[in-house]
Order: structure tokens, then sequence, then C-alpha cells
């Protein structure tokens, strides 16, 4: 137990021990957190969500102290941001370009968890602590893009919030309520507003203590998926194990170097990220006369947006757009099922069988072709193509629990491979 | 492997090939915001011409002053018309209401134009207003089909004749053919100037409009050069950290196997 190590010591140390657990917690989360010595580039991603993580927060408080929360002003505070705030340029583009690089390293940190097995026995709690954050950072971005007050923040936030409207016999009341109005207006923005400024990033921040704990707990997985504590030496320390701190503090910082070079490119020269990142009908003042020619969600949404608007026919008397719903609702819940669907022997997708390997390259294909759709007008041909796209998405959980289990696996070996 | 994600992107591709294609055919358009001058140039043909019925509600002459290099005094006594103070933003006293009456909507707000439609929109726009007897305000435009507003730019530009049927000016722009060097017009073009009736030459005109595109695309993001300035910092500086940093980590690494 943290509380009973380093008590007596001389020193300041000594005596902010002797009443919290400051060395205690500072060893068991980085200077004797061992993690396994063969990270590779995917494990980068953690450590990185944790930087825009931080940068968010920054960056949104110093937001918020020129941001005027009202449908009468807040498109006005926004350009007053960007002209008259000394960096205020500076302040909202690392924020919105921070929304979308949270996404992307979210993304290619699950999808290290999917290649190597990190939800496995005995992990289970660290993936679903995950996916709650993902869940909460979806509904903090979606809040979050309402607040420029633009015509697509606002037509954005009336496709989603429609969706609820889809569900049978509370739907409408539903609706009402979350906007708190007959139509989305100056009360749906003030709410949407404290709930991103406040109520969200403390239940974020909440879940990323609790991720890491359960991380901690543990222990890392790594690429080869064997667990490093069942070879310890004679002090009981994993003998792949290597000190989080220094290690892995420094290989992250030039992870973090490389990482602020590319983002700082994107801040600095392209903050539109070519239309996907500020997309440009949110120049013009929300308008709830005025619908724009093509309403798509934030680039880090299209992929359940086009198995949303997949789903075409109805069916037991419910329409399409409820299917859509429930098909789109189902996407995000399968994750969190994902430990209990593999019944592989084996952790990593290095020693799985040949079936899991393509159902994993499937599967992120389908992802990043969906993606692509829901950011384009839907026709016929690209409609068949998003409904062949999401019944491979599902395929490849569906179908886990059979070809995990048929499939033959490589043998594990006993101690990591670098 | 390779097999099935071939015949995956077989399957998938096709409905990812056509994109929404814009009607008329756009010249493209680069702005230049170092060049001042054309700054200048354009913010006084923005404000003689345009700033009538448009405002740029959310910019401040004083910040453009400083930005295109106009001392403040001259700011003071050519570019700001009204009555408003160096550091006003550049609003307009039309009511908005009034305006709708008259125009059918009120003029909008050119602050974020060019981040709105884009530069080359606004560069293509100015330049392909034509007469057309049939409409509102008696004139029509290539880019813009029905368009609401005046051409407000006729006596600079002449008396603009589209001698296509409107989807040939569509599908082939105003200004294709063979250029004439004596009247500046190209035979066989789409939108063609009766000659004498502007106070400008068709390349003069098209300065004019560069300059006016180029200072409403800065209006759209004044920081920009600034933001350029400070990232090239950042980068070096990053460059430099990152650089250590991995020699740093490869110290302490040298004993890891």
């Amino acid at each position: 137990m943290a509380g009973h190590r380093n008590k007596g010591n001389p020193g300041l140390m000594g005596w902010i021990d002797d009443r919290f657990p400051a060395t205690a917690l500072w060893e068991d989360h980085l200077s004797k957190y061992y993690a396994p010595k063969n990270f590779n580039f995917w494990y980068f991603f953690g450590s990185l969500a944790l930087l825009v993580l931080v940068n968010q927060i920054v960056t949104g408080i110093w937001l918020t102290m020129s941001y005027n929360p009202s449908a009468e002003g807040a498109f006005a505070s926004l350009e007053y941001i960007m002209r008259d705030v000394e960096y205020g340029w500076l302040l909202r583009y690392l924020h919105s370009t921070g929304a979308s690089a949270f996404f992307v390293v979210v993304y290619l940190h699950m999808f290290r968890g999917m290649m190597y097995g990190s939800y496995k026995k005995p992990r289970e709690l660290v993936w679903i602590f995950g996916m709650t954050i993902y869940l909460a950072l979806m509904a903090e971005a979606f809040m979050g893009y309402l607040l420029p007050w633009g015509q697509m923040s606002y037509w954005g936030a009336q496709v989603i919030i429609s969706l609820f409207g889809a569900i049978p016999v509370i739907g409408p009341d539903l609706q009402q309520w979350i906007r708190g109005d007959y139509l989305i207006s100056g009360i749906t923005l003030n709410r949407f507003f404290a709930l991103h400024v406040v109520a969200l990033p403390i239940v974020i921040l909440a879940l990323v203590v609790l991720h890491i704990i359960a991380l901690h707990e543990v222990g890392s997985n790594n690429p080869d998926g064997i667990e490093i504590s069942e070879n310890l030496d004679e002090n009981g320390i994993p003998k792949d194990g290597i000190p989080f701190h220094p290690y892995y503090s420094v290989k992250d910082l030039v992870g973090v170097g490389v990482f602020l070079f590319v983002f700082s490119i994107v801040v600095f020269w392209f903050p539109e990220g070519g239309g996907f990142f500020i997309e440009a009908p949110n120049f013009e003042p929300a308008n709830a006369l005025k619908t724009p020619d093509h309403i798509a969600p934030v680039w880090y949404f299209t992929a359940f947006y086009a198995m949303l608007r997949a789903v075409t026919f109805s069916l037991f008397g419910l329409d399409a757009k409820f299917w859509g719903v429930v098909v789109m609702g189902a996407a995000i819940a399968i994750l969190f099922v994902l430990p209990w669907l593999d019944r592989s022997p084996v952790k990593s997708m290095r020693y799985k069988g040949w079936i899991s390997r393509i159902f994993l390259v499937i599967f992120a294909i389908s992802f990043v072709i969906l993606s692509i759709l829901g950011a384009l007008p839907a026709t016929d041909g690209r409609t068949t193509v998003a409904q062949i796209c999401t019944v491979l998405y599902f395929a490849y959980f569906i179908l886990m629990p059979f070809y995990t289990r048929m499939e033959s696996t490589k043998p594990v070996p006993q101690r990591v491979t670098g | 492997m390779k097999k099935y994600l071939i015949a995956l992107l077989m399957v998938c591709l096709p409905g990812l090939a056509s994109a929404a294609a814009s009607n008329y055919p756009m010249e493209s358009f680069k702005a230049d915001l170092r060049d001042q001058e054309s700054l200048q140039r354009g913010m006084a043909l923005f404000v003689n011409r345009c700033m009538g019925c448009h405002s740029m509600e959310y910019q401040r002459f004083a910040r453009t002053a400083e930005d295109l290099g106009i001392p403040e005094d001259l700011m003071e006594e050519y570019l700001i018309l009204g009555d408003h103070a160096i550091n006003d933003l550049m609003t307009i006293s039309m009511d908005k209401g009034d305006a709708a009456g008259w125009f059918g909507a009120p003029p909008p707000d050119l602050t974020l134009e060019t981040r709105l439609r884009g530069s080359a929109w606004v560069y293509n726009y100015m330049r392909t207003f034509y007469r057309d007897d049939s409409a509102r305000f008696g004139v029509n435009n290539g880019v813009f089909a029905d368009v609401g507003m005046p051409n407000v730019l006729e006596d600079l530009q002449g008396i603009v004749i589209n001698h296509c049927s409107r989807e040939e000016l569509e599908a082939r722009g105003g200004f294709t053919g063979t250029l004439d060097p004596l009247t500046g017009n190209r035979s066989g073009q789409c939108l063609q100037v009766q000659p004498g009736t502007g106070s400008m030459t068709p390349a003069e005109f098209d300065q004019a409009i560069y300059d006016l595109t180029n200072f409403m695309t800065y209006v759209g993001e004044p920081s920009r050069l600034q933001a350029e300035r400070i990232g090239t910092y950042v980068l070096i500086f990053l460059a430099i950290f990152t650089f250590f940093a991995y020699l740093l980590k490869r110290e302490y690494w040298r004993d890891i196997h």
C-alpha cells in the first residue's frame, strides 16, 4: 500500500510523505511503474492523448475568458477573439485543431488496443474506462461544435439532436428536452456551453484517472501480448520491465516533439484542415431560416453518420431513421463488449491467425471508407458502399467469437521479443 | 491478405469517385498578403464602392491601418468616410430592414466572405456581371445565377454583354477565347466589354478586382501573416527540441536490450 511506505524520512519530502503519499505515488505511477521494454510506435498515442487533453483544457480556459455564450453574441465574440484578443487566433486554432488531433490520437490509441489485445483479461476495465472516455469525448466535441454558432454548428447540432426524435413514443419530447426549446436556440447554446466547459471536462478528467489507475493495477500490455509480471527477477521486478520514468518519459518526449511539429504545421498554416477541422459554412452566423446545401458532421463522427444513413429500409413498423440510430448506437456499444467477444488464447495480432488479421484490416478499412462517405452527400452508389462497409464493420465484432476460437494461433514466446 | 484488401477496395472505391462539381469554371486566385500596395488599393476600392451596403463588422479600422501600413491620419482622412473613429468596427449605417426591402435580402457582411465562399469565388464573381434586361437590377452574374446585387463597378469595367447561352457561360467560363491586343477582348469569349464604356481596360479592371479580393482575403483572416511568422519559429524550436529529446532518449536507452 502506498500509504505505509517512505515514512519517517528527514527533510521536506519526509515531512510531506508523513502526511501525504507523494513519493509513494511518484514511485507507483512513474519511477517504479514497470512497463514492458518493447513498446513500439503505437504506444505513443496514450501520452499524446493526455497532452492534447491538457492543451484543450488550457486553451479552453483562455477562450472562455473572451467567449460570449449567447445566440446574439457568440459568433461575434469568436471573431473578436480572432482579431482583437492578443494571440486569440492562436488559442482558437490550438483548440479547434486540438479537437481533431484528440480524435486522431484516440483512434490510433484504440486501434493499438485492438491490434495487441490490450482489452483482454485482465484489462477489461481499462478498456471500458477508455471507451467511456471516448463516449464522453464525443459528447464534449459535439457540444463544443455548437459554440461558434456558425451555420454548420447550428445545422450539425440540428441533425444530431433530431436523431433522438427517431426513438418511438418519447422521441419528440426527448428532443425538446435536450434543446430546451422548440428549436435550437440561445437556450440550447447556453446549456451546451455549461456542459462543454464544466460538466464534461470533469467527467473526462475523472475517467482518465480511472483509466490510468486501472492500467497501473494490471500493468501495461505490449506488442507481444504477454504478461511481463509472470517473469520476475529476484527483487520481484519484471525481467522485461523498465521504469516508466525515466525510460518512457524521455521516449515519449520524442513522440511529443514529432507530434507537436505536425500539429503546429496545421495550427499555423492550415487551421481549417482542408475544410474538415473548421468547415466553411461555419464562417456564416447560424440562421434558423436558411439550411446549408450540404450538412455533414465533423470528420470524426462521419463513420457513424454514414452507418446511420446506410439504413434505408423500415422494419417491424419502425422507420429507417430509427433503425439507423439503432445501428449507429450499436456500432459504438459493441466496442464496449469487445473483451468478451475475443475468445482467442493469445492477445496480440502477432500470434493470432490470419483470419483475425484479415478481419482487423477489413474493420479498419471499412471505418475509413465510412468516414469518407459520411462527409459526402449520399447517392445510391455511395449508400450501397456504406451498407457493405457497415456489414463488414459489424462482421469484425459479431464473428469474432467464432473466428478467434476456430483459427490456429502461433506459439507465444516466454519473454518479449522487442 | 493483399488479395482481400484489393477486393475490398474494388468494392468500395467506385462510390468515392464522383464529387459535386461547381458549375462555373473558376479562374484561380492566389492572394499575396505581403503586397501592401495591392491591399491598400483593395481597401480604397472596398471603402468607396462596397461599404455603402456591405459592412465588415468584425474588423476594426485601426487594425487594418496597422496591418496594411496606412498611417492613421491618412486612414482617417481618406478611408474612413462616415463619422467612425479609427478604433471602431467597420460597420455601416444602412438599416438591415430597409436593405431587405430594397434588395430582397440585406447585403451580407463581408468580413468572412472569402473564408465562406473562397477567394477565387469572390475574384470570379466580381468580374462576371453582365447585362440582362430580364433581371431585377438589369444584370446577371456568371458565378452567381440570378444575382440580387446591382453591378456597382460597371462604370469601371464597362458594359458587359454575354454572347453565349447561360449554359454555355457556366460550362466554359466568361473569358476563354483568343486575346485581341487592341481591345483587350478575346474573340469567341462569352463575356465581352463594349469598347469605350468603361474607364478601365480589362487588364486594369482585373488588377482592381485582384486587389479587392486580396484585401478581402486579408480581412477574412488578419492574423495569417503573423501565424506563419510565429509558426516558423515554433517549428525551428520543435525541431531542435525533438533532436535533443532524441539524444536524451538514446542516452537513457543505451543499456536497455
